[in-house]
């Protein structure tokens, strides 16, 4: 616990040691704010809730995300950090935890520094702030599952271009196994089954519900079991690589 | 006492490749052990796993009491370990660095602060503290990777090629350390450097291919070198027929003639087991040869090491 409090301090401190950080966040800003502005028709809808910003954050997370994990495993392999992080008396689990917190950390940061959406929206109307409380939490939960897919690919290489890669193409399939495309793509073939566990495997259709106002525990525990489940791998995958 | 690194039949294997090959071998507190072998022979793999970065195919090491593989989290605490090229988070400084290593081995306040004081202090590293690891120069890199190991004050350090890089300055300071710091620890340094050897270590194994393939003193290495006792001979004048008249003394074996940086003379080589300096001496005195220089040889780590690593032909 102590310990992985001291790699989640030192990780997130990592993040904002060079500018970089700062880049990350006004870009994921402006393009959140693009994307409800000009895809979203914030102020055409004429209506006072933020369905329009929250809708983009499955696609706006398919860019950001893999950019924040991607150095998570990949740069301590590159640069032989790993061999004295692993050497000092910490498990392979608070290592995990301690990284993945710290980025996750970071996520919930840019998230809430998009709060002048919700204060545009206060002002304009009257939005129901318990739908715009639980978006928030389905965001960060829905960031967080992302995050964890990232982390684990993250470890399997020691390019970060290909982690990023690797992991924008790996959410995306997570995102869009619920969509119609993939969907009817699997209609006249596969088994009502598969096209179920299909379907209930997409962070869009989960966010989705999340964004009715509802945090439905299903989905709560759909994103947590992602976590567990990536992080895990991420364990093993780190475990298995670490040699070469 | 039990020994302090006590390294039980230790074997590694990379798919199909035999890394380290049921290596056995224990450190006592106050001994300094060279790890010698040719790059690939299995050193930073057998390190790897000491330190608990790989777990071995078979086999264990025993650190203070503690098995790597069944109790890794005691045994790490017991171990300060330099990793070849002394990797550390380049976008830190000196002293963020030093503070993250305080705090995951559980030191905090004053007594982290005390603690890192003073192995800044033996490193020397106080005029860089405030800056970013990645603008350090080699040698200071490398001194921070050594600050990082000394922090806890462990019994046990364990330090993958320590002076690789450094200058002839820097190499001497950190062997000056690594003394100063043998009595109270049991240290393993792997080294290519055989003047290194001699330099620090109480003791050297050799490994090859795997293989642990000789332990022993510095000298008893030495003295498994055809140069051990040997005489070097340096005739300054004319003697054409001094080759001839050497092989003829009861104690020796061979006579080469070299050419090196030392200049030009004879080496002398001795029958197994003879001392045949006296031997040399009274004939050079009796022969009368202008003699520019004469030395006995203590025996070449380099020979021994090349003999013993030289894959079987």
């Amino acid at each position: 616990m102590h310990n992985t409090w001291v790699i989640f301090r030192r990780e997130l401190a990592s993040y904002f040691a060079t500018p970089l950080a700062y880049v990350f966040i006004v870009i994921f800003l402006v393009l959140a704010g693009a994307l409800t502005f000009f895809l979203g028709n914030f102020f055409d809808r004429g209506q006072d809730d933020l369905v329009s910003f929250f809708s983009f954050h499955p696609w706006l997370y398919l860019v950001f995300i893999p950019a924040l994990s991607m150095r998570l495993w990949a740069e301590e392999r590159k640069s032989g950090t790993i061999e004295l992080f692993l050497t000092l008396p910490v498990s392979l689990s608070a290592a995990v935890l301690g990284k993945f917190f710290a980025a996750w950390a970071f996520a919930g940061i840019a998230l809430i520094l998009t709060f002048p959406f919700w204060i545009t929206a206060n002002i304009l109307g009257s939005p129901d702030n318990g739908v715009i409380l639980a978006s928030y939490i389905g965001s960060f939960l829905m960031a967080g599952g992302y995050l964890a897919i990232g982390s684990a690919l993250s470890a399997l290489t020691k390019n970060q271009v290909i982690a990023f890669v690797l992991t924008a193409a790996v959410c995306f399939l997570f995102t869009v196994s619920g969509s119609t495309v993939v969907l009817g793509f699997l209609q006249n073939w596969a088994p009502a089954g598969v096209q179920d566990s299909v379907a209930s495997f997409s962070f869009y259709s989960h966010f989705n519900a999340i964004l009715r106002g509802v945090i439905d525990l299903r989905d709560a525990v759909f994103f947590v079991s992602v976590m567990a489940l990536f992080l895990y791998a991420n364990a093993v995958i780190v475990d298995l690589t670490k040699a070469d | 006492m039990d020994a302090m690194i006590d390294v039980r039949h230790l074997t590694r294997r990379f798919g199909p490749v035999t890394a380290v090959n049921d290596v056995s071998f224990s450190v006592d507190r106050g001994e300094v052990l060279g790890f010698l072998g040719p790059n690939g022979a299995g050193k930073s793999t057998t390190m790897k796993v000491i330190t608990g970065f790989l777990a071995p195919t078979g086999g264990t090491a025993v650190i203070c009491g503690a098995d790597i593989v069944e109790n890794p989290i005691a045994a790490k605490r017991h171990i300060g370990y330099l990793p070849e090229g002394a990797p550390a988070y380049p976008d830190m400084t000196t002293l963020g660095f030093l503070r993250f290593i305080a705090r995951i081995r559980g030191f905090s306040g004053a007594d982290a602060e005390r603690r890192i004081d003073l192995a800044v202090n033996r490193t020397a590293l106080g005029g860089v503290l405030a800056q970013s690891i990645d603008t350090l120069s080699k040698g200071f890199k490398r001194r921070v990777g050594l600050a990082q190991a000394l922090l806890h004050d462990p019994d046990v350090l364990i330090l993958d090629e320590p002076t690789d890089g450094l200058d002839p300055n820097q190499k001497h300071e950190v062997r000056t350390l690594i003394t100063e710091l043998a009595p109270s620890k049991a240290i393993i340094i792997s080294t290519h450097i055989l003047e290194e050897v001699d330099a620090v270590c109480t003791r050297a194994i050799i490994v090859a291919q795997g293989r642990l393939l000789a332990d022993g003193t510095p000298s008893q290495l030495e003295a498994r070198s055809r140069h051990h006792n040997a005489v070097r001979l340096a005739i300054s004048g004319e003697a054409p027929d001094a080759a001839t008249a050497l092989l003829r003394l009861p104690g020796v074996q061979s006579v080469e003639p070299v050419d090196d940086a030392e200049g030009a003379g004879l080496m002398i080589f001795p029958r197994e087991g003879h001392a045949i300096v006296s031997e040399v001496t009274d004939l050079v005195r009796t022969a009368g040869w202008p003699i520019a220089g004469m030395r006995v040889e203590r025996g070449r780590l380099d020979d021994v090491f090349r003999a013993i690593t030289a894959p079987a032909a």
